[in-house]
């Protein structure tokens, strides 16, 4: 290891070095245009110096959504801290400029102008929520910048200039809802959301796949204004109704309220009559929901902390060392924490940081490393990645009761789901 | 609609579906009650009575974390008393406080409170999240709280339920007692009516105005400790009772505790009942469009105080 490294900084050395020189000349030639670097790794004009490269973080870290984002921003500067120290990208020093997005969309589209007009950064790692990123794409489109977005969302959208780290929908909810119709051989479904685009999204293709592939009923789908805090009544529908599978995408402060009042109402989770399902809750919700009031509960995601290879052992580890014993890992966190890296291996992939040949080559790009396990970007800017099921413990972790056995293909735009 | 249900499910649904109206309904009546003094006796607009209740639910995760760490299992079950005790006091100093520092200059000026208090929200969210981290955190209940009491295979109660609702007869009827018999509901009645008549006659209405700012204030750390049963702690959860606490009380009569009273258990019922035929997300649009309705035709709410000008 130690051998590698010192090999690789001399590398640096000498190739910068060996840069300057050529840089003499051409300097000569273009006297009086200092703007132009015979930079090889930089034609575009971004913010890359001879050894640092400078990158942007745009979350919120005020505001409602900064309880969700806290996470993702601690787990990019992790990546971050972790490729300097294995030398940085292309023998450059990562350097981040952190924006805060203050849970209000259009400041997530002023702040990501701000770093690529004036900041001039080679990625962005950031954007939390669909509306934030729908604000900032625009931006993102016009000044040809590339962010890496963290978040599993309803899909329905490809940028060129967006990579998604985090699972779309189908790749979510198909392989849950299948999971959970073997598992009780269920006939009715009950879908639950808060009123927002994802919730909605996501139900959209719950039913289809429900009513045409398993071929069984959708008895209930009802949705809540983001925020609701009393579900009583949506709780006595779901006693009367009698579903098999309860689906859930609620979200935020409603989260809490809804877990509560389930548990106060008598509803044993861990009887699995009916079994609950979300896409909604990670780790991180739990913390807020408390382990008790959610022990039972199945999880459909991507990433759980107790996943029991030795990539995650490794970043679990090292997260707690960094910011602490008690903290727990969600799916998006890890999610962020793959950005900084997909961008590493493309830069290098690439030889170079101009936005379009990293965005060149992108697809295909693995990760062996990742906590995760293997992912793979595809064609359309999504992970190729495996599904989980997570069953919810006393402790506030998840217990991994099921893996898809293969990689599965990320399907933004699902035909005959929509 | 009913043709899918029996008889007796119909009935079941009609007494799960009416009790979940009076849950709704106590927690109505406990999140307004503090705002109903001091929005409705002192005409201080106070946008940040959420983040008061969320500094209750706070006292008491930080009560049950103390309970929990230093003294004996045994003891645990009463933590939530004593919570609700403390929050009461801390909340009601905090407001004090506030009242001193602000407040107090902006009587004159009861739209201005309006952007004081809001900045004071504000504020008090970015000091939870400096302190207690932007995460939610989980108050745990002691065992007593949890669970449910079931009637028959359908009907079941949540006991959380029944102690919020205990919790609010008891705090509603002994502010009503409070603002009408005591000499301190006495002395803030003739301060709102006529302050300089009220200084004449003797009243030291600043110590009136500041007591009453903080039994308000101490009212919302009780809610929110109670809240912590059924809702999350976070810093911005203030902000999930804020507008529905404003709803009941301008819905029913600023002024009036009665009115508040009643238009909570308007809301509530119309609430929970359209919840269970329709969707959340429609109930809550026809209750506020009923109440936009209402007050288009009765302006000053459902109860209004008759007074001479």
């Amino acid at each position: 290891m130690r051998s590698s490294k010192r090999s690789l900084t001399g590398n640096v050395q000498r190739r910068t070095l060996l840069k300057s020189l050529l840089a003499i000349p051409a300097a000569i030639a273009l006297a009086g245009s200092p703007a132009v670097m015979a930079d090889s790794v930089n034609t575009t004009g971004l913010a890359v110096t001879d050894d640092t490269v400078k990158v942007g973080i745009l979350h919120s870290v005020t505001g409602t959504m900064a309880i969700s984002e806290t996470g993702s921003v601690q787990a990019e500067k992790l990546a971050i801290e972790q490729i300097n120290a294995m030398g940085g990208v292309l023998g450059r020093k990562i350097e981040f400029i952190q924006e805060d997005g203050a849970s209000d969309w259009p400041t997530f589209a002023e702040k990501s102008k701000k770093l690529l007009v004036n900041d001039k950064v080679a990625a962005v790692f950031g954007c939390w929520t669909s509306a934030s990123r729908k604000a900032a794409l625009p931006v993102f489109e016009q000044y040809n910048g590339m962010l890496y977005y963290p978040t599993f969302y309803e899909g329905l959208e490809q940028s060129p200039n967006v990579i998604y780290t985090g699972q779309e929908a189908t790749q979510q909810i198909l392989e849950g809802l299948d999971w959970a119709n073997e598992k009780t051989d269920a006939k009715k479904y009950f879908l639950l959301g808060s009123d927002y685009i994802w919730p909605r999204t996501s139900n959209k293709i719950a039913r289809k796949h429900i009513e045409n592939v398993l071929k069984d009923k959708v008895v209930g789908e009802e949705y809540y204004p983001l925020g609701h805090t009393q579900f009583n009544s949506v709780i006595n529908k779901i006693k009367l109704k009698k579903p098999d599978v309860v689906f859930i995408s609620v979200v935020g402060g409603s989260n809490v309220a809804f877990y509560k009042q389930l548990k106060a109402a008598g509803i044993d989770m861990t009887k699995e009559k009916p079994l609950f399902l979300t896409i909604s809750v990670t780790e991180d919700e739990i913390l807020g929901i408390g382990g008790e009031n959610i022990e039972g509960m199945y999880a459909s995601m991507k990433y759980f902390q107790s996943l029991p290879n030795d990539n995650n052992k490794a970043f679990v580890e090292a997260f707690k060392a960094k910011w602490g014993k008690d903290i727990v890992i969600g799916d998006v966190t890890q999610a962020a924490y793959l950005g900084p890296w997909l961008w590493k291996a493309a830069v290098e992939k690439a030889g170079s940081f101009d936005i379009d040949k990293v965005r060149e080559a992108s697809p295909g790009i693995e990760l062996t490393t990742a906590p995760e396990g293997y992912v793979k970007i595809h064609e359309n800017h999504h992970l190729w990645s495996k599904t989980r099921i997570g069953h919810a413990k006393l402790d506030g972790q998840y217990e991994v009761v099921y893996e898809s056995e293969e990689l599965i293909e990320p399907d933004p735009f699902p035909e005959g789901y929509q | 609609m009913f043709a899918d249900y029996s008889m007796a499910e119909l009935t079941s649904i009609f007494a799960m579906q009416g009790f979940a109206g009076l849950i709704l309904f106590s927690v109505f009546v406990l999140m307004a009650l503090g705002l109903a003094i001091i929005f409705g006796q002192m005409g201080v607009i106070n946008m940040a009575h959420g983040e008061f209740m969320i500094l209750g639910a706070y006292v008491t995760y930080l009560t049950s974390n103390i309970f929990s760490s230093y003294l004996p299992e045994s003891v645990y079950g009463s933590y939530f008393f004593i919570a609700m005790i403390l929050a009461f006091f801390v909340t009601g100093a905090l407001g004090a406080f506030i009242e001193w520092s602000v407040i107090r200059h902006l009587y004159k000026r009861p739209l201005d409170t309006l952007l004081a208090t809001w900045g004071l929200s504000l504020i008090m969210q970015q000091l939870y999240r400096s302190i207690f981290g932007a995460r939610e955190v989980g108050v745990t209940l002691p065992d007593w709280l949890m669970g449910s009491y079931a009637i028959t295979d359908m009907i079941e109660v949540p006991i959380n339920g029944i102690f919020v609702m205990i919790l609010t007869i008891i705090i509603t009827i002994a502010v009503a007692l409070m603002m009408q018999k005591s000499r301190l509901g006495k002395q803030t009645r003739a301060v709102v009516q006529n302050r300089p008549m009220a200084a004449a006659v003797g009243i030291n209405t600043e110590r009136v105005d500041r007591l009453t700012f903080a039994l308000g204030c101490g009212i919302a750390g009780i809610a929110g400790s109670a809240f912590t049963m059924v809702g999350s702690t976070g810093p911005t959860a203030g902000q999930l009772y804020i507008v529905d606490t404003f709803l009941v009380v301008v819905f029913g009569g600023a002024s009036s505790l009665i009115g508040t009273v009643a238009s909570a258990f308007t809301i509530s019922q119309a609430q929970s009942t359209m919840e269970f035929f329709l969707s959340g997300s429609m109930a809550k649009v026809l209750t506020l469009l009923t109440v936009v309705i209402i007050l288009m035709l009765r302006p000053e709410g459902l109860f209004s105080l008759k007074m001479r000008r």
